[in-house]
């Protein structure tokens, strides 16, 4: 649903009080002590940020993709971890329940979802299976009225938390067509988390393993029809790397702002180094990046929230921003200095952070993959 | 009991304010606008005391420029119950405002009338004590902290060197300091229910009440830039100056 502009101003504006007043004092002890506090997640969701991308009648908020973009915007002039908390209720791990669940499934879990009561995670990634996302192995065996998953996922973003779980597995042969997506509750049988991944950024935001030894999946959780699993997992990931550009946008623009703020203030050789040319340069370049980035991401948006598939530009979208944002990350350190590889300056941190979103959600090579491949088919 | 809050419209907390050029006001064009602080104070209070079932209703007031309806959204965003947008142009006076909102509190009937105890625009502070004296109400000013039983309402006051404790008997009337509670943030589904909350429209003339100015501004200047200070050798030095600038013995 398009919002009017008064309400959404005040819905955005409440949520840059938010980033401001509550998320950017905490960047720090977050980034050192790899985790949110609780009392943090429960205001957000207070907010209902948990809701975000849930429709209306199953209380969220039902946002169009520009109206969620805005929004990732804004969470972006914070560290990313802390939308992490809530992202995957907004993203990877409800939008195979919002786009191909039954009703009976969306009325059991999406209610839930909008609030914060259960955190959703994706479950694509295995140990063999990265990249080549198709030739997920692990199985999954009809037995009367259950499935039963056997296997590994690796890296998988708030698996610790989550009560709910999208999970892709082996029903048929070899090759996509080969894939079933599964809701599986955590609490089930036979359904491990193992311990957070050290990280090299995104400290607050944590990755496990998920095992599955002969875990009883309920048939009636199949997500989509036997065999539609890769379908599902690709339609949710169409969305999900808008939003992730948009948080690309967000940061980079924090970035440029906290650059811009250091150059002025700084002076070398007699004056802020903000006047000295080959400092504008980079201030230049990373402004008329972030620019195009936010440009194009709202772009593909609309034409998402048009009805258009948009395969091909949100690969593209999530290419370019994602690759933007790093090298955004790398001139802010550069402008910074020594400063700029120091921690207490939060900048390496960021520079750590950002480097994320050139691999999750499908790689750069992938995402060029993609884009090259329909461009071919169209003819240009 | 019925509370009735007043809101206004004030160049946001965050924004340095611009003198205009001719010395006339503040520049208002194009910069950011939100809720005077102290009311939101007021609103968070006064949605506590509902929560806790001491009040029924709360009701908002804004009086000022059509925009000030954004401001009475974020206090229907927060939880109020329902908004009155009393719309005019220009300034009008603490006196003014304070007559409207008698005007309103005749027709309300509200238990508790609680105001922030001054805007960040003009630091008036006078509206509340104004209304009180129109009223006729008891008054409690600077609350840190507000206790209703009944039609008894303690106010704890904040003041010069400490705190003072005052019994008022309702209706009466609050004005918030900035230690009584921590305003919420409206939560996003919410912000989206107040589009469908009731919001009268009036006018001054609805209430027959004169808004025309008693004051005249007759400047408005930024204040002055602090000159550089001068390093002293030592204490003597120090007090040398100090005394020749009279303000040591
Ligand atoms: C912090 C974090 C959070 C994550 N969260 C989740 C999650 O919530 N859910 C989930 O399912 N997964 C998650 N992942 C997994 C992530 O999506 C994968 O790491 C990513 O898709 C890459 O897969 P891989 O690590 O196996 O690398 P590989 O696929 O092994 O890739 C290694 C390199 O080879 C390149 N490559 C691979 N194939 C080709 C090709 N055909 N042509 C050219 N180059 C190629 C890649 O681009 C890359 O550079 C997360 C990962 C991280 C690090
Ligand atoms: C881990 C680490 C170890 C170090 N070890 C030592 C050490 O052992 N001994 C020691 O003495 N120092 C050491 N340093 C300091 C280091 O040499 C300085 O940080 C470096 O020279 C940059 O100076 P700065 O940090 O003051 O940045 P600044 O000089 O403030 O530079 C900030 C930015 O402005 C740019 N800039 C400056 N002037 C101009 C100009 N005229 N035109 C265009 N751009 C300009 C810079 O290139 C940079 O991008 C160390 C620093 C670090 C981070």
């Amino acid at each position: 649903m398009a919002l009017d502009p008064e309400t959404f101003d005040a819905l955005i504006e409440t949520i840059r009080r938010f980033v401001t007043e509550r998320l950017r004092p905490l960047e720090a002890q977050v980034g050192e002590e790899d985790e949110l506090p609780a009392a943090l997640i429960e205001e957000m969701r207070q907010l209902g940020l948990f809701g975000l991308s849930i429709p209306e009648d199953y209380g969220g908020l039902g946002l169009s993709m520009v109206e969620e973009l805005k929004i990732a915007f804004e969470f972006g002039r914070t560290s990313p971890a802390m939308r992490s908390a809530f992202g995957t209720n907004v993203g990877i791990g409800s939008q195979g329940l919002v786009m191909s669940g039954t009703p009976e499934q969306k009325e059991k879990w999406l209610p839930r979802i909008a609030t914060g009561e259960i955190i959703t995670s994706f479950a694509l990634t295995e140990p063999d299976v990265g990249s080549d996302s198709a030739a997920v192995k692990l199985r999954a065996v009809r037995d009367g009225n259950v499935w039963k998953l056997s296997g590994t996922k690796r890296y998988i973003t708030n698996a610790d938390k989550a009560s709910l779980f999208t999970v892709m597995a082996r029903t048929g042969g070899a090759g996509a067509h080969g894939v079933s997506a599964f809701l599986v509750p955590a609490d089930l049988p036979g359904l491990t988390i193992g311990i957070p991944e050290r990280k090299m950024g995104q400290q607050g935001a944590h990755v496990c393993d998920v095992n599955f030894d002969d875990v009883p999946v309920p048939a009636e959780n199949m997500l989509g029809a036997e065999g539609d699993g890769f379908k599902v997992a690709m339609r949710v990931l169409d969305r999900g790397r808008l939003h992730i550009s948009g948080v690309c946008v967000g940061v980079a623009e924090r970035l440029i702002a906290d650059s811009v703020a250091y150059a002025v203030e700084r002076k070398q050789f007699g004056k802020p180094i903000a006047e000295h040319q080959l400092i504008q340069a980079m201030i230049a370049d990373s402004k008329t990046e972030a620019l195009a980035a936010r440009a194009f991401v709202l772009d593909v948006a609309a034409k998402k929230d048009a009805g258009e598939n948009t395969t091909m530009e949100a690969a593209a979208v999530k290419l370019f921003a994602s690759e933007m944002v790093g090298r955004v990350a790398d001139r802010a350190v550069q402008i910074f200095g020594g400063a700029g590889y120091i921690a207490d300056y939060g900048i390496e941190r960021f520079y750590r952070d950002v480097r994320l979103f050139r691999i999750y959600e499908g790689t750069t090579q992938i995402q060029q993959l993609v884009v090259a491949r329909e461009t071919i088919r169209r003819g240009g | 009991m019925k509370i009735l809050v007043p809101v206004k419209r004030v160049l946001d907390y965050n924004v340095k304010p611009r003198v205009k050029a001719d010395g006339t006001g503040v520049d208002l064009a194009n910069v950011k606008m939100s809720m005077n602080p102290f009311d939101e104070i007021a609103v968070e209070e006064a949605i506590r005391l509902k929560e806790k079932g001491v009040a029924t209703e709360v009701i908002v007031v804004s009086i000022g420029e059509p925009k000030s309806q954004d401001t009475l959204r974020t206090a229907l965003a927060m939880g109020a119950d329902r908004a009155i947008l009393i719309t005019a142009e220009g300034e009008v006076e603490p006196l003014g405002v304070a007559k409207l909102l008698k005007a309103v509190a005749d027709e309300e009937q509200p238990g508790l009338v609680i105001l922030g105890k001054q805007a960040i625009d003009d630091d008036s502070n006078q509206t509340g004590q104004m209304l009180a004296a129109l009223t006729g109400w008891g008054q409690g000013t600077f609350a840190s902290k507000v206790e209703v039983a009944g039609d008894t309402v303690i106010v704890t006051r904040e003041v010069d060197g400490g705190s003072e404790t005052v019994s008022l008997k309702a209706p009466a009337i609050v004005t918030t300091d900035l230690r009584l509670n921590e305003p919420r943030y409206a939560s996003l589904p919410n912000i989206m229910k107040a589009k469908s909350k009731p919001l009268a429209n009036k006018t001054p003339a609805d209430y027959g009440v004169d808004v025309a100015k008693r004051l005249t501004t007759l400047k408005v200047s930024e204040p002055p830039v602090r000159s550089a200070g001068i390093k002293v050798a030592d204490v003597d030095e120090l007090v040398a100056k100090l005394k020749a600038l009279g303000v040591a013995a």
